[in-house]
């Protein structure tokens, strides 16, 4: 058996957070199911959103989680990869962003 | 190359005991997940009794053209087992005495039973309220002899409900076989052209949706409007209503989780999503189930599970109504796919 941080199994477990801290625990999870519930954006368009998320904070549960609900939604694997495709743009767009401080800095320091 | 049934390849899971060993193991066995009988137990729900019998489904062979990866019946073209006409018959007796609205015919592809016609034109002529052909639609452009099928349930104000995984071509073959969605989509405009489908039409037609993979379905009315939309603008195909409908854990379906090591997430799943409240509307309180040569079931799944009515009475030549009335239903570890969200059943959710 493999040693790992991740284990694909922990994210059944996720329900069992509140064992520690029930309070806490009850208003994420409150916070969460609403967060997700049909409203201006379909619960399409949040699985999506949450798909890309999920990719851009590298969460392994995560991404198994939207991976499957998305497929339990009829989303296509076209729609799946378009969505990770836009959290990676934003990634890299937040990368070379900073760019222009490093162009910035460039242009202070040189003669 | 073409999937042949778990039967023909002498695969373990054709065996219904294995499949019910393999159901009560494992995480069951370890009580790291309750089984169906004491999750029905805590919740005073222990044990299912039918109530009125509405629906008569029989399913008149294992024979069928296709051979879908998922397929609870293990049905293929290389299966033999045929219904006669002799228990038609007795099925057609049955449903007069009992006064059951519905006939619901299954299979394997119903059209391939060589009596099929004759039964449904004996069911109109008894008066059955409502026939249901569980049809394939690839059998409707399978052969020159089928073609006329569409014609065939109109006289008869056939109910038909076809499956369709998806509106896409890859989903759809993938779990159904190669050329199966085209196949689909031209019967289905057979069957549009004939009036099947149309809006306000009295000609019913209805998709079954059920996942093509080990995962379970989202929400049937929101289902529903996807598919109507991608089917009407990429096909100019019309149908009246989707049925999502949850891929049990048995035969072909089993081996698929078991072989691609994702059964116990999928019973996790299942258990997981168990709802009190579909039990009270699951589809074995108001149907039976017949197989091809007179046996009775619960349901088609307990059927495939040779998991015979627990009464006296077991065969259709023997019904009777006030006997069966007092039995309770069999269950396993399989019953939580028709508890899992909304509930699932041949028609479709029941919450």
């Amino acid at each position: 058996m493999s040693n790992t941080y991740y284990e694909p199994s922990d994210l059944r477990k996720f329900g069992t957070i509140t064992e520690w801290s029930e309070e806490l625990g009850k208003k994420f999870f409150d916070y969460y199911g609403s967060v997700f519930e049909e409203g201006a954006l379909s619960a399409r368009e949040k699985s999506l959103i949450a798909l890309a998320v999920s990719h851009v904070v590298k969460c392994p549960y995560c991404i198994d989680a939207y991976t499957q609900d998305g497929l339990k939604r009829g989303i296509t694997k076209e729609e799946m990869m378009e969505a990770v495709h836009a959290g990676a743009a934003i990634e890299s767009g937040a990368t070379l962003v900073h760019s222009v401080q490093m162009m910035n800095k460039y242009k202070k320091l040189s003669m | 190359m073409q999937l042949k049934s778990l039967k023909k390849r002498d695969n373990v899971l054709a065996n219904a005991k294995r499949q019910l060993e393999v159901l009560s193991n494992g995480i069951f066995q370890d009580e790291e997940l309750p089984t169906f009988r004491s999750k029905l137990k805590t919740l005073n729900l222990f044990p299912l009794q039918p109530k009125t019998l509405e629906i008569l489904q029989i399913n008149v062979g294992y024979m069928c053209n296709q051979v879908c990866a998922h397929c609870h019946v293990d049905a293929g073209p290389d299966r033999k087992e045929i219904m006669t006409r002799e228990t038609m018959q007795q099925c057609l007796d049955v449903i007069i005495e009992t006064g059951a609205h519905t006939l619901d015919l299954t299979g394997g592809a119903p059209e391939m039973n060589p009596h099929f016609r004759w039964f449904v034109e004996e069911a109109t002529k008894v008066g059955v309220k409502e026939i249901i052909v569980r049809s394939n639609l690839t059998i409707i452009t399978a052969n020159k002899k089928y073609n006329d099928l569409p014609e065939f349930f109109k006289k008869h104000k056939v109910h038909v409900i076809s499956s369709m995984p998806h509106w896409t071509e890859g989903k759809t073959d993938q779990q159904r076989g190669d050329g199966v969605f085209n196949a689909s989509i031209k019967a289905l405009k057979m069957l549009n052209a004939v009036g099947y489908g149309m809006p306000n039409s009295d000609l019913k037609l209805d998709l079954v949706y059920n996942p093509s993979g080990a995962f379970l379905p989202g929400n049937q009315a929101a289902l529903e409007i996807d598919f109507k939309k991608a089917l009407a603008s990429k096909f100019d195909i019309q149908f009246h209503h989707l049925f999502s409908i949850t891929n049990l854990p048995i035969s072909r379906f089993l081996d698929y989780l078991i072989a691609s090591e994702n059964y116990e997430d999928y019973m996790y799943n299942l258990v997981e999503a168990f709802n009190p409240a579909a039990v009270n509307n699951v589809m074995c309180t108001n149907t039976l189930s017949v197989s091809w040569d007179g046996w009775l079931y619960d349901c088609d799944f307990n059927q495939m599970l040779e998991l015979k009515v627990d009464s006296p009475v077991q065969h259709i030549r023997d019904f009777n109504k006030e006997t069966l009335s007092k039995r309770t239903i069999c269950i396993s570890q399989h019953c939580y796919g028709c508890t899992a969200g909304a509930g699932s059943s041949c028609q479709g959710t029941v919450v």
